[in-house]
């Protein structure tokens, strides 16, 4: 017994690719299995066709729904309007994200740090779908947003059920995301640099554009990943909270899937992953990587 | 290195292979001849308001079946729904005419036996063999309850009463207005405009020749801007009326319970061109769990007793004449309200919900088809 354990061990040591092996096979073939095969599946089922009358799907190869997402200028504009958006929400959230990430990193102590830390993930722990739904009571006809300005004299705001409502609510939502990256970047911006620059006659606003803002970017661009990426592929706050022109790429997957277009869902789901794929490669250009 | 990743690739590319789902299902064989000991469960696929604890909770008491419901919003959804996991996720679907042929001929439903129904030999007959469930003689579904879709309003907000689908297609209530997000809402613009255009010579709003769906989708763009919101569930055209964001709609009479019960100042009624409607059927999967479960709930919801309680809550009407007697027990004045045991010049006067195929009525295959349908409404909203 002993002596086969030895061996065993003995294996591993003269062996040591097998222990990574072992170590790195259990993630490795998840990751192949679910991620790998589950993006081959969709990207080859986005060339098949679709019976019309029975909606089953035929391995028939073709370009069609490439096709039609070229020809439609629906498309063009749903894929327009969800990465633009996504671009504002990441916009705003770095620019509430900023001095939120730079108090916590360099004027607060240690406690209240904790506090907003706390403050920051707490939301977290609610259901995205709890959120959204509030939100919508807020911005609603009849809801706090305009009862608010009615007392105060102010006209209503009707922004319920539209794209700024969308923009607003995924702003909120994935913030989080973006200040965690951000204060991180910011924490390990050293003291020194910054007296160095105060030292060299810079003022408040040369050392920010010059030194604190170049050195926190790939923080700011790791957050952005987070809030892309999240916006680009959600489809249940347009769903629930945008009105008659708020469509994203993810709501009509949604719906084509619905109506049993699973290849034409499959050509859609690609532009996204595409985009993403390119911002990637820009984010990595900026130093995101090392920031994460 | 590369050699590790060709491997995986391979390997990636093998898996999906397998994953890619088997098409094509054989529909049930050979009818039973009696309902045999309940499984203990069902799983059901129905429209907001079809499974209420009202009628569910005693069927469980007596049954044995416990039911497990989940809400569609759109016959898309249901037809969806029902394929998903293979067809063996749910035992049944409370399908409209516009999902019910394309389970039939996607084989997703089962063949029934109505003589293991006691309340069929109630039904009026246009919905005993109707050609949304009954293909040659053979049936594969139980028909349920049937009605309108209206138009729906704040009687505070919109005034005078409306009297014509061209409300929600006029900019005076731009911005209030809300329909449903369901491609089957093409044909109710196809309907106002039968009557709208009679140029374009709309006969079935469901079979479009290709100038008149354009005409139908044209309008809808226009009606766009107008729009306040595209509903999905009912439950959401519920919350925009409660809320006030919408003040004229599209809807179902279950809505307008709904809302009433609440409090909120609402009517609907169906306006002057008439109205798209629906023809509910409990289908039963092929590849159903709980078969028996499931005829007993077929047979259940026939009773007089449940097709009048439904009728009320929902705003429909019954298939089961025999319903009409208890709707007004129920409810003084509702078997009227609801048309029950309506004429068959009535029924004949709702265009049904049903889908689209290529091939129109005269037999040319001029008509658009369904995926068509899907796909304008796709491209409309975008």
């Amino acid at each position: 017994m002993r002596a086969a354990r030895l061996r065993f061990t003995g294996l591993f040591w003269r062996h040591r690719w097998a222990k990574a092996l072992l170590l790195l096979a259990p993630p490795l073939l998840a990751f192949a299995l679910v991620y790998l095969a589950a993006l081959v599946a969709l990207f080859l089922s986005s060339f098949w066709t679709v019976n019309a009358f029975t909606s089953e799907v035929q391995h028939i190869w073709n370009l069609d729904n490439y096709r039609l997402l070229w020809d439609q200028g629906a498309y063009h504009k749903i894929a327009l309007r969800t990465i633009g958006i996504a671009a504002a929400v990441t916009v705003a959230d770095a620019i509430l994200a900023f001095p939120l990430g730079y108090f916590m990193a360099r004027v607060a102590g240690g406690r209240s740090r904790a506090f907003i830390f706390v403050a920051v993930l707490l939301p977290l722990w609610s259901s995205y779908l709890i959120r959204v739904y509030i939100w919508q009571l807020i911005l609603a006809h009849d809801g706090v947003l305009n009862w608010s300005l009615e007392k105060v004299g102010l006209p209503a705001a009707n922004i319920g059920y539209t794209n700024w409502a969308v923009w607003l609510i995924f702003t909120y939502i994935w913030l989080p995301f973006m200040i965690l990256p951000v204060y991180g970047a910011l924490e390990r911006v050293p003291d020194s640099f910054l007296e160095a620059s105060r030292d060299l006659g810079a003022g408040g606003w040369t050392t920010f554009r010059r030194v604190l803002l170049p050195l926190a970017l790939p923080g700011v661009v790791a957050g952005s990943i987070f809030t892309f990426s999240l916006t680009l592929g959600d489809y249940i706050t347009p769903l629930l909270a945008g009105g008659a022109s708020s469509q994203f790429i993810g709501n009509v997957v949604y719906d084509s899937i619905g109506s049993q277009q699973t290849p034409f869902a499959a050509a859609f789901a690609v532009v996204p992953l595409a985009v993403m794929g390119a911002y990637l490669l820009i984010a990595r250009r900026l130093g995101a990587f090392e920031a994460l | 290195m590369r050699k590790h990743t060709r491997r995986f690739v391979l390997l990636a590319a093998v898996t999906a292979a397998l994953c890619v789902p088997a098409s094509g299902v054989s529909a049930g064989s050979g009818l039973p001849t009696k309902i045999g000991k309940g499984e203990g469960q069902l799983n059901l696929i129905a429209w907001e308001g079809y499974t209420q604890k009202q009628w569910v909770k005693p069927f469980q008491q007596k049954t044995g079946c416990i039911v497990h419901a989940t809400y569609a919003g759109t016959s898309d959804d249901m037809v969806t729904k029902m394929r998903s996991g293979g067809g063996t996720q749910y035992d049944g679907v409370s399908a409209s005419g516009d999902a019910s042929l394309r389970l039939i001929y996607g084989g997703d439903v089962a063949k029934v036996n109505p003589k293991l129904i006691p309340s069929f030999k109630d039904f009026i007959p246009a919905l005993k063999s109707p050609p949304h469930n009954t293909i040659k003689g053979v049936h594969y579904g139980i028909s349920l309850q049937w009605g309108p879709n209206t138009l729906l309003w704040n009687t505070k907000k919109v005034k005078p009463a409306p009297k014509s689908w061209s409300t929600i297609y006029s900019k005076k209530y731009r911005g209030k207005i809300t329909v449903p997000d369901n491609p089957i809402q093409i044909a109710d613009a196809a309907l106002y405009l039968s009557k709208a255009k009679p140029s374009l010579h709309i006969k079935d709003p469901y079979e479009l020749t290709q100038t008149q769906f354009n005409a139908a989708i044209n309008l809808l763009k226009r009606q766009k801007p107008l729009i306040k919101k595209y509903w999905a569930l009912a439950s959401a055209e519920i919350n925009l009326f409660k809320s006030g964001d919408a003040v004229i709609g599209a809807s179902w009479p279950y809505q307008t319970n709904t809302l009433k019960a609440d409090k909120v100042h609402v009517k609907d009624e169906i306006p002057k061109e008439g109205a798209t409607g629906w023809a509910d059927t409990w289908m039963m999967s092929s590849h159903a769990r709980h078969p028996n479960c499931m005829y007993k709930w077929m047979a259940w919801v026939s009773t007089p007793k449940v097709q009048a309680e439904q009728a009320i809550y929902f705003g429909e009407t019954p298939a089961n004449t025999k319903a009409c007697a208890v709707m007004n027990k129920l409810s003084p004045g509702s078997a009227k309200q609801y048309h029950c045991g309506a004429s068959k010049k009535y029924f004949d006067s709702i265009k049904f919900w049903k889908t689209p195929i290529a091939k129109c009525d005269n037999g040319r295959n001029n008509c658009v088809d369904y995926p068509r349908w899907q796909q304008a409404w796709t491209e409309m909203k975008g």
